[in-house]
């Protein structure tokens, strides 16, 4: 099993999801982040105040799954969240010692299975 | 010159100005967080540049003596207009009084086009719209034009404001085309406080809206603010009521629209109708909205904060009822439909109809001509980022982490700093 972790930006979330759904990747966690990847900043500026905004918001995702399933997870974020411009984000593939689900029981692949999808072996 | 009519249309000035922060609150609400600021703007800004335009030319093209279709240029940079008598207040009064309505209107139309019209093109909308398209239409009806001369009865601009604005939104929606993600994922509101406390502050500001338009502290007045406050009373409980046999649960928006469409109902009528049958158009008012609001969320058209429903349906509504429900035992001059003067409902349909055709092209026009300088549509990745960064520099709900301050004599915009505000000082970083 690996630990697939997305950082997106976060206009991409909604397009990013759809095309997870279509790989049939169904469970997944986000986490709304702050980062800096390298980007040009933007620059506000409040009354007589100019910032600069030094970290962007992202969006973190967490996707447990079996090793057949990391390829179209990737692809799946890869060709959604993509626009070209710096900081379009990374994804890290981490290799999982144990799962659980808290439900069953459940060990290992058996329980990074969707529930509704027959288990491939 | 009477005192007490000096008194309660500068009080009115004041409270009709208010309906244009409320209307910011109102809007502001109802769309994503990253875009509040930009809708919000799309309304202050109209105080400033619908204004100041007023004050130079859209008062003279609508109040100054001219033809039955539009106003003259003898009152443009405020000339001729003195601390003389007009009505029973001075000209200067009546001129403010009317500015605030000017500022409304165009603010209303924003509704239509938040979430992805480019801020500059909207300023230009707004401009061109406030001088083509508001001034004339207030002219036929307030300002001595054509629809005056044939009888028309609409006491605080149903046709003016709302029929114009309404149009005009449906035209600018579809014009612009919808947002990037529209019919893929849902627009939530992302306060909804926000748009209660806009609906009680228009609802007050309503007040200066309707019952100012009697120019004077009297009993055409009195009626209108009594309208003003009951007719909205049974909109919004018909409108509840409908929210709870459709979904079983009264909702605040819905409980906000309902109010609102209401309001807007009894603006021509204010002054016109008894009180007890205000509440009869109040109530009926709510059924075209409701459906309209309904209809509009299937189709392709992305009217995003539904201003053709509220206000163009409402005001169309309104207009009508006026001609049904008039009184003359109430108003001394014009009975409608039900006191036998059925003729009444044809003049107001006439009015109508005639605002939507021009409205319509109108508006169409002033867009194209604004885009022809500038394009409607932000830059998709500026839609995507929110209006309220690209367009402003700003955000409504600021963090402060990696905000570094840039000190005046670095300018950030012609020297960017690539180094992350964690390097060591005296570090290039890896750029």
């Amino acid at each position: 099993m690996k630990l697939v972790v997305a950082i997106i930006r976060r206009e991409r979330l909604n397009d990013v999801l759809e095309e997870l759904f279509k790989s049939d990747v169904q469970g997944l966690s986000i986490t709304r982040v702050q980062g800096h990847g390298g980007e040009v900043e933007h620059v506000e500026t409040y009354r007589g105040t100019t910032v600069k905004m030094d970290l962007s918001e992202k969006v973190r995702l967490d996707i447990g799954v079996s090793n057949h399933f990391v390829e179209p997870t990737v692809n799946a974020i890869m060709h959604a969240a993509r626009t070209g411009a710096v900081g379009d984000g990374k994804i890290f593939v981490l290799p999982v010692e144990k799962v659980y689900r808290i439900r069953t029981g459940e060990e290992d692949q058996a329980a990074v299975t969707p529930v509704s999808v027959p288990a491939h072996s | 010159m009477n005192s007490a009519d000096v008194g309660w249309m500068m009080a009115s000035t004041a409270l009709v100005l208010l309906m244009t922060p409320a209307l910011a609150f109102f809007y502001g609400g109802l769309v994503r967080s990253k875009n509040a600021l930009n809708t919000m703007m799309m309304s202050f800004v109209a105080l400033g540049a619908a204004g100041l335009l007023w004050a130079m030319a859209g008062y003279s093209l609508a109040f100054s003596p001219g033809g039955p279709f539009i106003g003259g240029l003898t009152h443009t940079l405020l000339r001729g207009v003195t601390l003389d008598v007009k009505g029973t207040i001075p000209h200067v009064l009546f001129m403010a009084y009317q500015g605030t309505f000017a500022i409304i209107t165009v603010a209303l139309i924003s509704g239509a086009v938040i979430e992805r019209m480019r801020f500059s093109a909207y300023l230009l909308f707004l401009m061109l719209w406030s001088l083509l398209v508001y001034s004339p239409v207030a002219h036929w009806v307030w300002g001595g034009g054509w629809l005056a001369s044939i009888g028309v009865l609409d006491f605080a601009g149903g046709t003016v404001v709302h029929v114009n604005a309404g149009i005009a939104a449906f035209v600018a929606a579809a014009v612009l085309g919808q947002r990037k993600d529209f019919a893929r994922q849902a627009f939530l509101p992302h306060n909804v406080p926000f748009v209660l406390l806009g609906t009680g502050l228009l609802w007050f500001g309503w007040f200066g809206f309707n019952a100012g338009s009697a120019l004077g502290a009297n009993a055409s007045a009195a009626l209108a603010f009594t309208t003003t406050m009951f007719a909205p009373a049974a909109t919004m409980v018909v409108w509840t009521l409908l929210d709870l046999w459709r979904t079983r649960k009264a909702t605040a928006i819905g409980s906000a629209t309902g109010i609102v469409v209401g309001l807007v109902a009894i603006t021509p009528a204010a002054g016109f109708v008894s009180p007890i049958m205000a509440i009869v158009l109040g109530a009926l008012a709510a059924f075209p909205s409701y459906f309209a609001l309904l209809y509009r969320a299937r189709t392709k058209l992305d009217d995003s904060l539904d201003v053709l429903s509220a206000h163009g349906v409402g005001g169309i509504t309104g207009a009508l009822l006026t001609g049904v429900f008039a009184d003359k035992a109430w108003n001394g001059t014009t009975d409608g439909l039900i006191y036998g003067h059925a003729a009444q409902l044809g003049i107001q349909a006439l009015s109508v109809v005639v605002t939507m055709a021009y409205s319509a092209v109108a508006t169409f026009m002033v867009l194209k001509a604004v885009n022809a300088i500038v394009p409607l549509r932000a830059d998709r990745s500026d839609e995507g980022l929110g209006m309220d960064v690209s367009q402003h520099g700003e955000e409504a709900y600021a963090e402060s982490d990696g905000a570094i301050l840039v000190l005046p004599n670095r300018d950030a915009r012609t020297a960017p700093d690539r180094t992350p505000s964690w390097a060591p000082a005296g570090q290039g970083g890896q750029s």
